[in-house]
């Protein structure tokens, strides 16, 4: 009898231990959420920016998390009617979403910025750019990482 | 910090007006993201350059926000509309409140 209980319950605990790996799962995506939503939302201030305009150049793969080049532009005569005044550039699976703020004015010629940044692992990298008029355009594009960049 | 000396290059010494002139700069810091755990598993408190501006003759013409997801010794890529001569001013602020500055000039034909 004791032998019975002591299987029943190993098996009991072993079920539960598969249960529990099974809605383990789906709460662990891959990309675990950020602050991107509320970083984007906070930027446009509840607008819905349109797809277009902007420009990622980001490499397809990234070998090195630690340090990927970044390239957005934004296109924009930059004359005193019409210029981009602020982009930010945000990615989706870091510990945090913000990667950097560029603000430029029409003494800026053109709306193109570039540094160095540092990605966890794969994942989309959002760029925003207000307008002057108070308009918004948007760009993603996916960066696959080999080797993250948090040194942890 | 101030004895650190960024490395700036700008693509050209003079300029037409309304030219665009490029400018490519680069500071040494280590940009600690404040993740990070040290082997006796304390956190490594945050320590980045958070601003940088660029002035031409004074005037504003480029500034960025950064944040920890910017690499170490960052780099920065910008270009500006050649108007009227003079000092072209970098200035990085640490978060603890110190600033890096570097300068080159531009002559405007």
């Amino acid at each position: 009898m004791k032998v019975s209980v002591t299987r029943r319950q190993t098996l009991l605990t072993g079920a539960a231990a598969i249960v529990a790996a099974g809605f383990g799962l789906p709460s662990t995506p891959a990309h675990a959420a950020n602050d991107l939503e509320e970083l984007s939302k906070k930027f446009t201030g509840g607008k819905t920016p349109i797809a277009g305009k902007v420009k990622l150049d980001l490499p397809e793969i990234a070998e090195n998390g630690n340090t990927v080049p970044m390239t957005v532009s934004v296109e924009s005569p930059m004359t005193d009617q019409s210029y981009v005044s602020e982009v930010i550039v945000l990615a989706d699976g870091n510990p945090r979403a913000g990667i950097a703020t560029f603000r430029f004015s029409p003494a800026s010629g053109v709306a193109e910025a570039n540094t160095r940044i540092r990605l966890a692992n794969t994942q989309n990298i959002v760029a925003i750019a207000k307008m002057n008029d108070g308009t918004f355009y948007t760009a993603s594009k996916e960066v696959k990482v080999t080797i993250g960049g948090c040194g942890g | 910090m101030s004895t650190v000396k960024p490395r700036i290059k700008l693509d050209k010494k003079e300029a037409k007006k309304g030219d665009l002139v490029e400018v490519k700069a680069l500071v040494a810091h280590v940009m600690e993201t404040g993740q990070r755990k040290s082997a006796d598993g304390k956190v490594i408190p945050r320590k980045i350059l958070n601003k940088f501006t660029c002035t031409v003759n004074g005037k504003e013409v480029f500034s960025a926000d950064f944040e920890p997801a910017v690499s170490a010794n960052p780099y920065i890529q910008f270009k500006f509309r050649a108007n009227e001569s003079g000092p072209v001013v970098l200035t990085w602020i640490d978060d603890d409140g110190s600033k890096i500055v570097g300068e080159d000039s531009i002559k405007v034909l």
